[in-house]
């Protein structure tokens, strides 16, 4: 990435506005031609720089419910507890940590209600205890990573 | 509940935005839309808070991000709102929840993310956090990832109606998460 393109992902983290000509109005903020702005992108996306490029929804106001939860995977079952909790599609992330608590997975449903039904299945597939962690107050999300 | 009209254009910009001098026009052309009506519906939604934020989506590796700390801590009940506000207004912090605690196992409550490029930047920021923040009287405990195993927008169908696209299959709307 040169100096042009990590003004572009840092002024594009900030949001999109939407206006007849919006890559335009972002060309002209950056003192670029809208062409390079439009060529740069395809090329951070197709490059995989970036993931993509629109719009995040806010999952409660969709009608679904996101939650934080975590596993004790003994050691000599990692992988293969990765692996089930991996195939459920409601987990949207998951990571393995330096903790007891080892596996840290994010749970995204459609409804509110399908949450603890989720969880049952993920107990049952995998014979161990989910530690559910749903948000109680969000203080802050403004997670922007200067390029 | 949202509308229809609603509900196909939230499909249609989920997998991202055309990259064209006139992006609503295009998704306008594939709904039978005109510009004009795109850009007053997705503004609505956005006021409205359905669309949470609007722009580049990182891949934080990529941009050189390889520490990605979740710091938690246990404070008191009634100071957490408190600590949670100052330390939403810390530069490196970018996420910041209150969360239940689990037992003896977990007795942490405030979550924050700290990402930086390696984790002695890491550990550093979060001291001079707490120094700072006047935190070092509570229990803390800071886990970086080690594996990456699974990271994507959470995918989610709309139930109802839906238009099924060229491919087949129907559009899934993402979600911004906030737990990497």
């Amino acid at each position: 990435m040169d100096p042009s393109d990590k003004a572009i992902v840092n002024r594009l983290q900030q949001g999109f506005p939407i206006c007849d000509s919006p890559f335009r109005y972002v060309a002209e903020e950056l003192g670029i031609a809208e062409s390079e702005l439009l060529a740069r992108l395809q090329t951070m996306l197709a490059e995989g720089v970036l993931s993509r490029f629109g719009p995040m929804y806010h999952a409660e106001q969709m009608g679904g419910a996101l939650t934080l939860a975590a596993l004790k995977v003994p050691d000599d079952r990692f992988d293969e507890v990765a692996e089930i909790v991996n195939a459920f599609p409601e987990v949207a992330h998951n990571y393995a940590r330096n903790h007891v608590l080892n596996m840290w997975f994010v749970l995204a449903t459609e409804k509110p209600e399908q949450v603890s039904a989720v969880i049952g299945r993920i107990e049952d597939a995998t014979g161990l205890a989910v530690y559910n962690m749903p948000k109680i107050s969000e203080y802050y999300v403004g997670l922007q990573l200067e390029a | 509940m949202i509308e229809t009209t609603d509900q196909h254009l939230i499909n249609a910009v989920q997998a991202g935005l055309p990259i064209a001098a006139r992006p609503y026009a295009v998704i306008g052309e594939r709904l039978g839309l005109t510009e004009q009506e795109v850009i007053e519906r997705l503004a609505r939604l956005r006021a409205q808070g359905l669309i949470k934020r609007w722009g580049v989506v990182v891949k934080h590796r990529q941009l050189g991000y390889r520490a990605n700390a979740m710091i938690v801590m246990d404070v008191p009940d009634e100071r957490v709102s408190d600590v949670g506000a100052l330390l939403s207004q810390q530069a490196c912090v970018n996420l910041c929840y209150q969360r239940p605690r689990q037992g003896e196992v977990w007795p942490y409550n405030l979550y924050c993310m700290i990402h930086g490029k390696s984790r002695e930047v890491v550990l550093e920021q979060w001291a001079e956090l707490r120094h700072g923040c006047a935190l070092t009287g509570y229990a803390y405990e800071v886990l970086f990832s080690r594996r990456c195993f699974k990271q994507r927008g959470a995918l989610y169908s709309l139930r109802g109606a839906l238009p099924v696209q060229p491919g087949g299959g129907q559009g899934q709307p993402t979600f911004e998460i906030h737990s990497s």
